[in-house]
C-alpha cells in the first residue's frame, strides 16, 4: 500500500501524514500542481491551511489540479482521507456531504479528545471496533461539522457517520457531535481530528495508526 | 459590469462571530442591538453579469451554509 499525501502551499500536517503512511506501508508527496497521482493506492488530503484558507476553508484547494485526479480516484473507488483541512477540502468538493463551519466558541481548539467508532463501513474504520473509544488530537477553527437535517437522516442511516465526539469531547458545536463522515460507496472518509498525530507512544496514543493501517490491510487483502 | 455579493450565514444557522459582536456591544454602551450576523462582502468586474449568480454559488458563497446577495453597481453596465 503506497500512500499518496497531498501538499497544497498552505498545508502544515503533510509530513506527520507521510510518517504516519510510512508506518502502515509506504508513503510519498503529492504536489497541488500535479494532474497525475502516479502509483499511489490511497491519497491522504492532509491538515493546515490550504491557499491561505482564503474566502472559506478548503474553497479554493478544491479547484487545485490535483483534486481533479482525487476526484476521478475517488469515484473509481480508490481510498481518499481528508484530515482537517483535507475533510474541508472534500466536503467543499462535494466528494462528501456537509460543511464544515466556524467553532461554536469562535476560539481555535488545540487539545488530545476522545472520539467514538460509529461504523466500520468505511475502508479506513473497516478494522475498527464499532463503539470502540479512541483518543485523537484536535487542532482547528474551523471544525463544526454541519449539514440540512434530511442530509444527517440520510446520512446516518446509509451508516455513513464514521465518528463522534464522545460526551463531553464535542470541541466545536457539531451537529450530532459528528467528528468524521465518509461517502456513500465507504472508500472516501474525511474527520476533524488528527489521525496522524496519534501514532507514536511518544505522543501519548497510537489510536490513529489503526486508519492507516486499516486500509493498508483492506488493500492487500 | 460592477457588482456586490453580500454573503451571510443561513437563517437558522448558528453565527458565532455575530454573537461575539453582539455580546460586545453593551461593554462600549450600546444598548438594544441584537440578531448580528457576521457574513463577507466581495466586489467583482463581470464582462457578463449573467453569470455572476453561477459563479456565487460555485465559488463565493457555499449555499448549503450561505445566502447570497447580487447588487448591480452600475445598471447601464
Amino acid at each position: 500500500m503506497k500512500f499518496g499525501v497531498i501538499q497544497f502551499p498552505g498545508s502544515c500536517d503533510e509530513r506527520d501524514a507521510l510518517a504516519a503512511g510510512e508506518r502502515a506501508g509506504e508513503a510519498r508527496m503529492l504536489w497541488h500542481g500535479d494532474r497525475e497521482l502516479g502509483d499511489v493506492d490511497a491519497v491522504v488530503v492532509p491538515g493546515g491551511f490550504s491557499y491561505g484558507d482564503y474566502l472559506r476553508a478548503g474553497a479554493i484547494a478544491r479547484f487545485s489540479p490535483v483534486m481533479e485526479a482525487v476526484r476521478e480516484f475517488a469515484e473509481a473507488g480508490g481510498p481518499v482521507l481528508g484530515i482537517c483541512n483535507g475533510f474541508q477540502v472534500l466536503c467543499e468538493a462535494g466528494l462528501l456531504p456537509g460543511a464544515l463551519l466556524g467553532n461554536e466558541g469562535i476560539r481555535f481548539v488545540c487539545r488530545q479528545i476522545e472520539l467514538t467508532v460509529e461504523s466500520d463501513r468505511s475502508v479506513f474504520t473497516a478494522d475498527l471496533e464499532v463503539g470502540k473509544r479512541l483518543s485523537i488530537p484536535v487542532k482547528h477553527g474551523e471544525g463544526r461539522y454541519f449539514a440540512p437535517d434530511d442530509v444527517l437522516d440520510e446520512i446516518e442511516a446509509r451508516d455513513q457517520v464514521a465518528f463522534r465526539y464522545a460526551p463531553g469531547h464535542n470541541p466545536n458545536g457539531s451537529v450530532r457531535d459528528i467528528a468524521g463522515v465518509s461517502n456513500e460507496a465507504g472508500n472516501v472518509l474525511g474527520l476533524m481530528p488528527h489521525p496522524e498525530h496519534a501514532v507514536d507512544p511518544l505522543t501519548g496514543s497510537t489510536d490513529g495508526l489503526r486508519l492507516f493501517e486499516s486500509v493498508a490491510r483492506a488493500a492487500a487483502a | 459590469m460592477k457588482a456586490r455579493v453580500l454573503i451571510r450565514p443561513k437563517e437558522g444557522i448558528l453565527d458565532p462571530q455575530g454573537k461575539a459582536v453582539e455580546r460586545a456591544l453593551p461593554a462600549l454602551g450600546f444598548e438594544d442591538v441584537s440578531h448580528v450576523r457576521v457574513g463577507r462582502m466581495i466586489e467583482l468586474e463581470a464582462g457578463d453579469p449573467d453569470q455572476i449568480p453561477a459563479l456565487c454559488e460555485k465559488l463565493l458563497a457555499n449555499p448549503l451554509i450561505e445566502d447570497f446577495e447580487i447588487e448591480h453597481l452600475d445598471g447601464d453596465g
